[in-house]
């Protein structure tokens, strides 16, 4: 009785490892013998772009089986110097070229926004450019200097590297080291959440997440910045200030499988991945 | 004949599968110190003591890398969390044991470890939105090392009670009978025999426990501030190991990535060190004079 259980176990374990070595080999195989046109798209650069094209890309594996999108990141000037010396077929740049990167092929496929938020109960209205820099160095350290309760500021900050502190740093040229925070956060989601459970938190998040959750009533108020009013449709047609575009370069005009999948980035196909990363795509 | 070359066909598999997770941790271990290499070889190891902050996208010769106050976060609130979750966990244990009648002792049981099967991000999400805004009102900003500790006590109670239940129901039968026969009471025969009699198991329970709290992260991340500062108080923000590696590894590279893999080494080091104070505290209670 016992005997053959335990036969029949080892049979079973047999098995399933001769069915998963299979399938291995049979991806392989597939892999291998793919159509002779360019089967591997190597993209680098951006990291703030990177999570985005890397399920771009495998979407686009899942429709042209054969297929492989190789992500890797370094950064911007990483992207730009990759796709021009060839190293890459495409790199990703989270900001406007440079005049002296005129030479390379450009295509936006989304746009990013960040925005200050505040608590809904804050009385605080609007804050000028030097009251949040002066916020975030922690030289003021009261709302009542800017027009609020007699209460102290709770500052929230992004962890080091998140893209969305680089976008805030760079538009408010704060080096992050002198940025004073009570509160670091990762996600977005994470800030809204922090500042809507404290009325005395100001926080800066993408304005895509911030839109949808006060829209599903989350108590939290946006501030416009330059009179430019926080929302998605303001960075759509690029005049709120705090927002980048996140563009693919290429050093000639893309052909074959790589203009497919430029092409295929900036379509409608991709704006539920564009929007899922908080990002604001293109018409 | 048959038993035996079945007995040798079992035995040799029982022996592979044991290498196999044997050589999991060596990989493990590899792995992250390869990858915390380049970090390593481009950084001084005193600068991760001596460093003004922890800033460490920029590169090796601007970026700072003082892991200090993340390890002091990290060991204060686990430390906070086993020295609230312990005398709950046995208290809880004594009661099971001793106290409640066995019907309810059977569902409380089941409660604890129901309580043991609740996933952190649940933890985390009720901290951050019910615990943090009712810290807040009374010290601003909420995110602290004190929240910290609540929401790790929580977390780690159960493991502490089940484990202190399972130590204290393994003393031998004959002393609780002894204990009866000799007319002692319930209270003497709980604090005064059987604690005493469990100790090294209490001990593995409280470490458990430990180790538990010191890899929590996503409750941690929610609830603690993460702002890299030495806490003056309580109710300042404090970061650990694990929520630093969370929040930082999604747009780490180069030199950043790697010092979050030295995070991860550190921790391996913590935990290796506290389980390795564990194994000889509980060897001399056994050993030794009682």
């Amino acid at each position: 009785m016992c005997i053959p259980f335990q036969i029949r176990s080892y049979i079973a374990l047999a098995c399933l490892l001769s069915l998963f070595t299979c399938g291995c080999g049979a991806a392989d195989g597939a892999r291998t013998t793919a159509a002779p046109r360019q089967t591997q798209i190597t993209i680098t650069g951006a990291s703030t772009i990177a999570p985005l094209m890397g399920e771009i890309g495998k979407r686009f594996e899942a429709e042209h089986p054969g297929i492989r999108v190789d992500v890797q990141t370094g950064g911007s000037s990483r992207g730009v110097a990759d796709a021009r010396n060839g190293l890459a077929d495409i790199g990703m740049v989270s900001r406007d070229l440079k005049p002296d990167e005129a030479d390379l092929q450009r295509f936006l496929i989304a746009r990013d926004g960040v925005c200050i938020i505040l608590h809904a109960e804050n009385p605080v209205q609007s804050l000028s450019r030097e009251q949040i820099i002066s916020i975030y160095t922690g030289q003021t350290r009261n709302w009542k200097a800017v027009g609020g309760r007699d209460a102290p500021i709770t500052v929230v900050n992004k962890a080091e590297g998140r893209s969305t502190l680089e976008v805030f740093a760079t538009h408010f040229k704060i080096n992050t080291k002198e940025i004073h925070a009570d509160v670091v956060i990762g996600d977005n989601e994470q800030g809204v959440k922090t500042v809507a459970g404290n009325p005395l938190a100001i926080g800066y998040v993408s304005i895509g997440t911030a839109e949808v959750d006060r829209e599903g009533g989350v108590p939290i108020r946006l501030l416009s910045l330059n009179e430019v009013e926080a929302s998605v449709k303001n960075v759509r047609n690029g005049t709120f200030p705090m927002s980048r575009t996140l563009n693919l370069v290429t050093k000639t005009p893309p052909e074959g499988t790589i203009k497919e999948l430029i092409d295929f980035a900036s379509s409608s196909k991709v704006h539920d991945l564009v929007k899922e990363l908080s990002f604001v795509p293109i018409d | 004949m048959f038993r035996s070359t079945r007995d040798r066909f079992l035995s040799l598999t029982l022996h592979g599968l044991a290498a196999v997770s044997g050589l999991i941790v060596v990989l493990v271990l590899a792995f992250v110190l390869q990858e915390s290499s380049p970090v390593l070889s481009r950084v001084m190891l005193s600068r991760f003591l001596t460093d003004g902050s922890w800033h460490p996208a920029a590169d090796a010769a601007e970026g700072a890398f003082n892991l200090l106050p993340i390890v002091v976060g990290t060991l204060l609130s686990s430390a906070g969390a086993v020295v609230l979750a312990t005398p709950l966990g046995i208290l809880s244990a004594v009661f099971i044991q001793f106290y409640a009648p066995l019907h309810l002792a059977r569902w409380y049981r089941r409660m604890i470890e129901l309580l043991a099967g609740i996933p952190s991000v649940v933890f985390g999400l009720w901290g951050l939105v019910v615990l943090v805004p009712l810290i807040a009102r009374i010290h601003p900003p909420g995110q602290s090392l004190f929240t910290g500790i609540v929401i790790l006590t929580l977390m780690i109670l159960p493991t502490v009670a089940l484990l202190s239940n399972a130590a204290m129901a393994a003393v031998p039968r004959e002393i609780v009978s002894g204990c009866a026969a000799l007319g002692l009471s319930r209270r003497t025969t709980a604090f005064l025999i059987i604690i005493p009699a469990a100790k090294s198991g209490l001990t593995t329970a409280a470490i458990l426990g430990l180790v538990r709290a010191i890899g929590e992260t996503m409750a941690v991340v929610m609830v603690c501030g993460n702002v890299v500062r030495m806490p003056g108080s309580l109710f300042d923000p404090i970061r650990t190991l694990t929520s630093t590696i969370a929040l930082e590894m999604s747009y780490a590279r180069g030199v950043h990535r790697s010092s979050l893999f030295f995070c991860g080494l550190v921790l391996l080091l913590v935990v290796t060190g506290l389980i390795a104070v564990a194994e000889i505290v509980s060897r001399r209670q056994l050993h030794g004079p009682v």
